[in-house]
């Protein structure tokens, strides 16, 4: 295909909400369920963050890495369940805010937690046919757990964006090749102006995120001919810190291979930002020549599988923007009160 | 250029005036100084009049118009003059040039602001519209944070304390209980400016001045016709107006108002004096702070010592010199455009020997200092007591 | 604040383009149309600035005009870039009581406020501790 990764950049919130703190207030057994889950603490949104302004510093990340003249850049698609605008793309925000505008197209997805890496795939294919010089693809989320229900542990903010070039000198990694597995099954939902998800409980697990996840990796490896052997890093989606290790497991791969691009467990699940975080920090320190497999998820429901490459380039190229670790490190705890306050759950 | 005097003053009442409409404020605050100049109305000639914001508060423009209309003196021209909370100082300014160039002979100079018919926070929103709106607005600064910055940056540069600022809202409402027509008639102490609730720290609730209705008006005539109307005439012997940029983070200095020291440049010059003349001055604390860099920017002490100069007594009745000895903004109440005019009542009444136990002994010639916003208009008068 | 004022100043507001007189070479931010000192042979053409400056005035502010109650306690401050423009900002990401004057400080791109809930969503920038 000879398209490549030119730039990658992430930003995570400061705020962390641990998980005594949820369990606290609804009458949970913390220790339980941080090993339930294998997750400490979530990250928050500050209450002047939105999904924007987290896509806004992943771009401006990524363009440092890239190290490119962002008027070149000839698509930008944000890809989130938590958009600030029902109706007016977080695209052209971030857009300008790059400096992007105003030759280039630009569109908002949704795909739950996989619209990050739809966009990637669609940068990949204007890209390759020579449509744009780059693209660019981001995967932001400022994710609302309704209060009190399971999911409210693991919602967490994030953004990750990647930018999309021909393979050449300046791609600090080659993305290989690329697979989907795309079924209509309603796992996890929400529905036009309800404020929170539903979802099927157990059913999100082996007909939804398992299967997808297994099919879209296997036709990935049965069209490059390749096994989980020949991956130095395997990025899975990570609702919690327990699905991608089972996961992986089951397609062969061991838990070194998936621990340095596993983060949910300090973070939480940055949904369109997990499997774009994952990613970014195994590229944080991934060697050239290291293959990476990334396999997205996406309730409603959905994988995109991703092999891609390391080059030479990265070592010069890392350096240039905050890592995934910088952030994960960069934090403050704060208490459910004041969790409650920024994310406005208390309505005045 | 012929002098011009004051030949006869008036004012309402301070305060939350919730019976008396804006309409019936000005009336009242005319037929005062009509009555003060004994004089015929039909000879005044024209009007200006000083309010910021009557098309936010009361949803009212074309105030020039209303107010020579419920004046009964159509069709005589009037003209509304707005520089925030300079407005009143303006409209005096105005007024005294029209009847120096000849122009005009018996001119009324009036102020008034109605600011209680809408909710406090419309208010605080209104009065926000001095500073500006792109720029310091629309990043969450109001009026006290903009004057927090520079009472942070004071205590910085010259060590100014927060109980130095306070004392400034402790003289003054102590001088306001011998106004009659000040807002608060009450005493407050350094502790209770101290422990009242943080507003843009450094400045507390108490540092700052109220929200208040309220009208005020001067009748101006040429100084070689006063004698006609009354026996105490008062001399405007200097004026000065100066601007400066709207934001305050665009200005030279956080500390002091350049264009206050421009503006009393401008009028210590005309009128042939300097700060050390000056028996009194009525000066615009809008905030605890504005004060101490009010005296400093006038040239009554040096600068960096305003705080150090309120806190030894200097600025009392009884002082070297007394400051706001009708209250200030701080006792007497802003009803904005209406307090430039009122800084002229009680300087004229003091220089007649009429403030009761307000009275600074001997007073000869007075200040007045009316700034608009955080100082980007700033007009200064001076007063002398008239042969 | 109506949508075509913000929109007009968007390139300002995220992207701190102010302008620079070519003249005498000083740099305006928020941006200036007239160059004071040069006047009519001031031309001034767009300038970016890099967002990195330092605190040189702060206030916490506690009572907070409308749209920005939530925030409150927040601090406001001064900030002096380093090109040498001066504007006015939030200091956000920090806690308020820690602001001091000299403090080195980035802008960052954050959600300044809305036109109500069913109205335009304001950014622009804010600052952080460097």
């Amino acid at each position: 295909m000879e398209v490549g990764i030119v730039g990658y950049g992430v930003y995570i919130p400061r705020y962390r909400l641990k998980v005594e703190e949820i369990a606290k207030i609804w009458g949970g057994d913390a220790e339980r369920i941080k090993r339930g889950l294998f997750l400490e603490e979530k990250s928050v949104p500050g209450p002047d963050e939105d999904a924007a302004t987290i896509a806004v510093e992943a771009a401006r990340n990524a363009v440092k890495r890239a190290g490119i003249n962002p008027q070149e850049i000839g698509a930008i698609y944000v890809g989130s369940e938590s958009h600030p605008y029902a109706v007016k793309p977080t695209a052209t925000i971030v857009a300008e805010a790059i400096e992007a505008t105003p030759d280039l197209t630009a569109a908002d997805f949704e795909f739950a937690c996989k619209a990050g890496t739809a966009g990637i795939q669609t940068c990949m294919g204007m890209v390759g046919s020579d449509m744009i010089k780059y693209g660019m693809a981001i995967g932001t989320d400022t994710a609302q757990g309704a209060p009190g229900d399971p999911l409210e542990y693991t919602a967490a903010a994030g953004g990750g964006a990647v930018i999309v070039g021909k393979d050449g000198a300046q791609t600090l990694a080659t993305i290989d090749d690329t697979y989907s597995y795309t079924t209509d099954t309603p796992d996890f939902w929400r529905r036009e102006m309800r404020p929170y998800p539903k979802h099927g409980g157990r059913f999100t697990g082996k007909p939804a995120y398992f299967k997808h996840v297994l099919s879209a990796a296997h036709g990935l490896l049965r069209k490059l001919q390749l096994t989980p052997k020949d991956f130095t890093y395997a990025v899975f989606h990570q609702p919690n810190g327990k699905f991608p290790l089972q996961a992986g497991k089951e397609l062969g791969f061991t838990k070194e291979q998936i621990m340095l691009g596993l983060i949910t467990p300090k973070i939480g699940n940055t949904y369109s930002g997990a499997s774009m975080i994952g990613l970014a920090a195994v590229l944080d320190q991934a060697k050239p020549g290291d293959r990476i497999l990334v396999v997205s998820f996406g309730s409603g429901a959905g994988s995109d599988a991703f092999s891609i490459t390391v080059k030479d380039g990265i070592e010069t190229k890392r350096d240039a923007a905050p890592k995934v670790a910088d952030y994960v490190n960069r934090k403050v705890n704060i208490d459910y009160a004041t969790y409650t306050k920024f994310r406005q759950l208390l309505v005045r | 250029m012929r002098k011009v005097a004051i030949i006869g003053v008036g004012l309402t009442k301070f305060g939350e005036l919730w019976d008396i409409s804006f309409r019936r404020m000005i009336t009242e605050a005319g037929a005062r100084a009509i009555e003060d100049a004994g004089i015929d109305g039909k000879r005044i000639d024209a009007m200006y009049v000083g309010n910021m914001s009557a098309g936010q508060f009361i949803r009212q423009e074309h105030i020039a118009s209303l107010i020579a209309d419920q004046a009964g003196l159509t069709p005589i021209p009037c003209t509304r003059v707005e520089a925030a909370c300079a407005s009143g100082g303006l409209a005096l300014r105005q007024a005294m040039i029209s009847v120096a160039s000849g122009i005009h002979d018996i001119v009324v100079a009036a102020g008034i602001e109605k600011m209680t018919d809408v909710l406090a926070e419309q208010t605080t929103e209104a009065l926000a519209t001095a500073a500006d709106q792109e720029w310091e607005a629309f990043v969450g600064a109001t009026f006290p944070g903009i004057y927090a910055l520079m009472a942070r940056r004071h205590m910085y540069e010259f060590g100014t304390t927060e109980e130095q600022m306070a004392r400034v809202a402790v003289k003054n409402h102590h001088n306001a209980c011998f106004n009659p027509c000040a807002q608060y008639q009450m005493e407050i102490t350094v502790e209770d400016v101290l422990n009242s609730s943080p507003v843009n720290t450094p400045l507390k609730l108490l540092d700052c001045s109220p929200i208040t209705d309220g009208a005020a008006c001067v009748i101006l005539a040429p100084a070689d016709k006063a004698r006609e109307f009354t026996d105490t005439p008062v001399i405007i012997a200097g004026t000065g107006q100066a601007s400066d940029t709207i934001s305050l983070h665009d200005r030279l200095t956080l500390t002091g108002l350049a264009a206050a020291k421009k503006a009393a440049e401008l009028a210590y010059k005309m009128a042939g004096v300097g700060p050390n003349d000056m028996d009194l001055a009525e000066v615009h604390d809008c905030f605890t702070i504005a004060e101490i860099m009010a005296i400093e920017d006038l040239g009554f002490c040096k600068k960096g010592d305003g705080g150090k100069v309120t806190e030894q007594g200097e600025t009392a009745i009884g002082g070297r010199i007394p400051i706001n000895t009708s209250g200030g903004l701080k006792g007497k109440g802003h009803p904005v455009g209406a307090t430039g005019i009122a800084q002229a009542v009680e300087i004229t009444q003091q220089l007649r020997g009429e403030a009761g136990k307000r009275q600074v002994n001997g007073a000869e010639i007075g200040l007045t200092h009316n700034v608009g916003g955080s100082g980007g208009t700033v007009v200064v008068h001076i007063m002398k007591r008239g042969d | 604040m109506s949508v075509p004022r913000f929109w007009r100043e968007i390139p300002n507001r995220y992207n701190l383009i102010g302008t620079k007189c070519g003249n005498c070479n000083k740099v305006f931010f928020p941006p200036r149309y007239i160059c004071p000192k040069c006047r009519r042979i001031g031309k001034l053409e767009p300038y970016k600035l890099n967002g990195k400056g330092k605190i040189i005035s702060f206030t916490i502010t506690h009572v907070a005009p409308n749209g920005f109650e939530d925030q409150a306690p927040y601090a406001l401050a001064i900030i002096e870039l380093d090109e040498g423009p001066c504007l006015t900002a939030q200091v956000t990401d920090c806690d308020p009581n820690q602001v001091k004057i000299g403090d080195r400080v980035e802008m960052v791109f954050r959600r300044i406020g809305q036109d109500g809930e069913d109205g335009a969503i304001y950014y622009g920038y804010k600052a952080i501790p460097a």
